[in-house]
């Protein structure tokens, strides 16, 4: 059974169809990526899925997360599900991350959280171990230092591994990351890229990867979905649609993209 | 939103010598309002001295045309002026923040109608508002002056609360947060009230001094707190006759009133730059 099943998903906001008929399914341990240009609807798309678009959309379709149908279901319905299932990590690292409130504390809410869940005592002793080798686990040198910092006193880069340490605290099934490297520069990118895709293996987690950049796609995920103007062109194993891409669109991408895979490196 | 990074040490010695010195204005009226709970130079409502005497020895800041001590009223009018203050913005706050937070999350329809609602409150004059309530309650007295205020200052926070909160709830940090399963009392409570509170601070001392001004333009209509409270606003209307024969009788009230409103304004800026780590010193 898939975890993620997308049928037919049209959003629709004012007269207007942003996302037109989409499916795709992810299966447990899947990576997909979902690339296309700006504006074709990746993030609604995502959005959707976790059932957090903004209001006033109209969504028609089927999505059923994990086996329960996101379309429909109630917020409390909602809150339960997301938690044990889907965890995001976003674009801008600086807006990843609450600017008052110190990385360690805000790292702790997640694993907080899903101890509480779990109907375990949370001892605090516990809890900063845990926090603690979550922000190893992302590679964050100095970890001492940057529990006790605020987002401000870390780098761009420091940001986005503590986002990726958050989503990690809840040991979700699906995790979402919607163009995850793309304020980064190329060398970070490369690193949080690569960090991303270990770590998706080690924890066996499905990745639902959005990129505008079909080798940054291709870095973490062995199938893609092509969008445009909110609706699938295209798909496929990432290298296939890589190497011959079907249609005029898709090629476009890779020719754009050429150039700028070279900097990028071999992709592990 | 200002810049994420001061690194320049100045802000910060400035940011601390603003709280110094809001706490210090504040804290004066806050000790002299107590003080009168107990003991007052002269009796209020009693001749002391010579009608509208200049300022003395005897009669810091001289005596009324009734022969009463300004100084005493002054003092008196303090302890009203904290009560409507902080009485009217802690009303204004419960209900506007409570309302402002609902709206920011109700759905698109809900959210729609309380925001219209807001506006056309704020519409009507603060004043015009104010008189409605007390008109509507039994008497006039401190207490529905104060909450006539209180609710009529309300939309305005109400309607800055949805506004900031919007703002907030689109952050990214957010959506990861409810994508991890946040419930949203904890989204209100750790994350969304703390990033706009800042802005809500300044705005409240903001709504202190034009409730405490407010306030005195209600005693002038007969709607505010009764003789022998007497306010700020009652004193400097009955110093407006003889404004120039003895034009202390408006200066001090006036004094009064100034210091309250700019001490607290100066502690809200302080106590902001204190409770944002991007504008606080480190070590
Ligand atoms: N809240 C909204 N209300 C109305 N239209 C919206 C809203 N959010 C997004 N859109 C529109 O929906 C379309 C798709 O937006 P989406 O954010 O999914 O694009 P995207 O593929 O993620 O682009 P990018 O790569 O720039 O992030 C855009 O045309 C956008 O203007
Ligand atoms: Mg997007």
């Amino acid at each position: 059974m898939s975890l993620l099943d997308i049928r037919g998903l049209t959003l629709s906001t004012g007269g207007q169809t942003l996302v037109s008929d989409v499916s795709f399914s992810i299966a447990p341990g899947e990576r997909l990526g979902l690339i296309g240009e700006s504006g074709s609807g990746k993030s609604l798309t995502a959005l959707a899925t976790i059932g957090l678009l903004p209001r006033g959309f109209r969504v028609q379709g089927s999505i059923k997360l994990d086996g329960h149908e996101v379309v429909g279901a109630s917020e409390s319905a909602m809150i339960a599900l997301r938690g044990a299932t889907a965890a995001t990590v976003f674009q801008e690292p600086l807006t990843a991350l609450n600017p008052l409130m110190k990385v360690g504390k805000q790292v702790a809410e997640p694993v907080v959280r899903r101890h509480r869940r779990a109907g375990e005592t949370v001892d605090r002793a516990a809890v900063a171990r845990e926090v603690h080798s979550l922000l190893e686990r992302v590679s964050l040198p100095d970890i001492d230092r940057i529990v006790k910092s605020y987002p401000y006193e870390i780098s761009g880069g420091q940001r986005q591994r503590v986002a990726i340490a958050m989503a990690l605290a809840c040991r979700p099934k699906l995790l979402i990351a919607d163009e995850p490297t793309t304020a980064l520069d190329v060398t970070t990118q490369v690193e949080i890229l690569d960090l991303l895709s270990g770590l998706v293996r080690e924890d066996d987690m499905a990745l639902l990867f959005i990129s505008h950049d079909l080798p940054v796609v291709a870095r973490v995920t062995e199938n893609v979905v092509v969008l445009r103007r909110g609706e699938v062109i295209e798909r496929g194993q990432v290298h296939a649609v890589f190497d011959e891409p079907k249609h005029e669109y898709t090629r476009s991408l890779v020719d754009a993209a050429t150039a700028f895979d070279k900097a990028l490196g071999p992709a592990r | 939103m200002s810049g994420q990074v001061e690194t320049a040490t100045m802000p910060n010695r400035r940011g601390s010598l603003t709280l110094t010195v809001g706490l210090v204005l504040v804290g004066l009226h806050v000790a002299v309002a107590l003080l009168t709970l107990m003991w007052t130079p002269y009796d209020p409502t009693g001749m002391s001295g010579g009608r509208l005497e200049a300022p003395s020895l005897a009669h810091w800041a001289g005596t009324d045309r009734l022969g009463r001590d300004l100084f005493t009223q002054i003092m008196i009018g303090s302890r009203i002026a904290l009560i409507v203050g902080f009485g009217a913005v802690a009303i204004a706050a419960t209900i506007g923040v409570t309302l402002g937070v609902l709206s920011a999350f109700a759905t698109r329809y809900l959210d729609d109608i309380l925001a219209a609602a807001f506006d056309i409150l704020i519409a009507f004059p603060t004043l015009l508002l104010a008189m409605l309530v007390v008109a509507a309650t039994e008497s006039a007295s401190l207490f529905s002056a104060t909450l006539a205020l209180g609710i009529a200052i309300s939309a305005i926070v109400a309607r800055l609360t949805r506004i900031l909160a919007k703002r907030i709830l689109s952050m990214d940090y957010i959506t990861a947060a409810r994508t991890a399963g946040a419930s949203w009392p904890s989204i209100v409570f750790r994350h969304l009230l703390p990033n706009i509170w800042p802005m809500l601070a300044v705005n409240f001392a903001l709504q202190f001094g034009l409730a405490v001004i407010a306030e005195a333009s209600l005693s002038y209509l007969g709607l505010g707190a009764p003789p022998p409270n007497a306010s700020w606003g009652r004193l400097l209307q009955e110093a407006q006759g003889t404004v120039y024969t003895a034009p202390f009788g408006a200066i001090a009230p006036g004094i009064a009133l100034v210091t309250l409103v700019i001490g607290m304004n100066l502690l809200a800026d302080g106590l902001r730059d204190a409770g944002d780590p991007t504008r606080r010193g480190r070590q």
